[in-house]
């Protein structure tokens, strides 16, 4: 179980979500592999599920990809079944739900962040085994690994907007210099009220860090 | 084959050439038959009374409750055939739960009715099933505040600030467009509800009954629970006291 099939096509990755007082940043990397080849080094891992929703994907492209369809078709009947916009709480139930039931035939590790109107900014995460967990800030992937202890050395609860995406952009740097399924550009979303704000960190601009 | 149905009555999956459905207006009758059951959504709250008849003096008091309880939050009072009720309380039960199973947090009661709804509804469009002969009233509070609805044998489902079916709903409509619902609250609700149970209430159809009273409000937690004892005494105590006013006004006018 949770294992890739053969041939099939790893995300192989870094992926972050941090929440602050009226929205979320999330973050990833761009690289998508197979094995040692680099099948896309552009990639987009922060999917969008709904108008102030999106998941981070981690695990196999296929099967991300597939549950992240199957959820935007939930929530969109949702909204037109209550007249209103579900809550993060309600998509990373979703997300868990199918998850959990598929475990045994899914690889999949996801984050789900966003914006509703209950409770503002909020980051779930939904890792391997399809269990649910409600957290300040997430990250996932083979590259988080490699910044747990930065990252709790660095992350304060309530911090700014932009010290957010700061956080991101550095957590997501130092990931991809020292995993080797993870690399590209750092693809960033910010999730407010007022939208989705898109960035992108392009290779050759990423963070400065001490290489060696 | 004579009179009303002419042969259009037996069956819920044909129309009468003037587009009725015989059976479903049936099962409204059978509704007709019960004692009453009211709902009054109020500012702070939502409250359930049922006018429950009794046909003999050997059953125990307080038992064969008629209001109840679907979700934490949700209550059902209904008129109509008592085993069709726990039918329908059953589904409203896996719906409440399936709901949160699947979205984690309670369901909303606008989805509930409306899902009853789809689920009564089936029920007219088969010849080999009968509508269900019950009118639900469903109170509860959820995240937009006190809700009420009540659901037909039709399917139709509409949402309220007072509702009634049942016997005496006639005069318990009368009664509830006196109140001013907006401004009352739960615990003068309560009151109100049993005065008009007791109004509807025909002495000298059925001699028997008892009054059963549950809410949906601050004072239960926003949980739907049947009133405390001291609260229903003093409910049905106002409803007496009316009552015998009304009497009294009654006889002064005769002289």
């Amino acid at each position: 179980m949770a294992a890739l099939k053969p041939g099939e096509v790893d995300l192989g990755t870094t992926i972050m979500a941090v929440s602050f007082d009226g929205g979320v940043v999330i973050g990833a990397d761009s690289r998508t592999s197979t094995g040692t080849y680099v099948a896309n080094r552009v990639t987009d891992k922060l999917t969008k599920v709904d108008e102030r929703i999106y998941c981070c994907r981690s695990g196999s492209a296929a099967d991300t990809q597939a549950v992240a369809d199957i959820v935007k078709y939930h929530l969109d009947l949702y909204s037109a079944e209550h007249g209103e916009m579900p809550t993060v709480k309600v998509a990373s139930s979703l997300f868990q739900e199918l998850c959990y039931h598929n475990k045994n035939n899914l690889m999949a590790s996801i984050i789900v962040a966003g914006w509703d109107k209950q409770n503002g900014g909020s980051v779930y995460e939904v890792p391997l085994g399809g269990s649910l967990h409600k957290r300040d800030f997430s990250i996932a992937g083979s590259g988080s690994s490699y910044i747990y202890g930065y990252c709790d050395k660095v992350f304060r609860p309530n911090m700014s907007k932009e010290e957010c995406i700061e956080f991101v952009k550095n957590s997501v740097g130092l990931a991809i210099t020292r995993d080797g399924s993870s690399g590209g550009v750092i693809r960033i979303a910010v999730i407010t009220e007022d939208g989705v704000e898109r960035q992108v960190v392009y290779g050759n601009q990423l963070p400065l860090q001490y290489t060696g | 084959m004579t009179s009303i149905g002419t042969g259009y009555d037996l069956s819920v999956s044909t129309y009468s050439p003037d587009g009725r459905v015989f059976q479903v207006e049936y099962a409204q009758k059978a509704v007709d038959n019960s004692g009453t059951a009211i709902g009054l959504r109020v500012k702070d709250g939502v409250v359930l009374a049922v006018e429950k008849i009794k046909h003999s003096r050997l059953l125990v008091p307080n038992s064969n409750k008629r209001i109840m309880t679907a979700d934490k939050n949700i209550g059902i009072a209904t008129a109509g055939w008592m085993s069709d009720t726990r039918h329908l309380v059953k589904r409203a039960r896996d719906e409440a739960h399936s709901y949160n199973s699947v979205y984690k947090s309670s369901i909303p009661a606008k989805i509930i009715a409306e899902r009853m709804g789809m689920y009564v509804q089936a029920y007219t469009l088969y010849s080999a099933v009968r509508p269900f002969g019950v009118s639900t009233i469903l109170a509860s509070i959820d995240k937009d505040g006190p809700q009420l609805y009540m659901i037909e044998p039709s399917g139709q489902y509409v949402g309220y600030r007072g509702c009634a079916a049942g016997k005496g709903k006639q005069v318990a409509k009368t009664e509830i467009e006196k109140l001013n619902l907006e401004e009352l609250t739960v615990r003068e609700a309560v009151k109100e509800a049993a005065r008009i149970i007791y109004a509807a209430h025909d002495d000298a159809k059925d001699k028997l009954f008892e009054l059963e009273l549950s809410w949906v409000c601050e004072e239960s937690n926003r949980l739907h629970a049947h009133v405390p004892q001291s609260v229903l005494d003093e409910a049905i105590e106002y409803a007496e006291r009316a009552l015998d006013d009304d009497d009294d006004e009654m006889e002064e006018d005769d002289e």
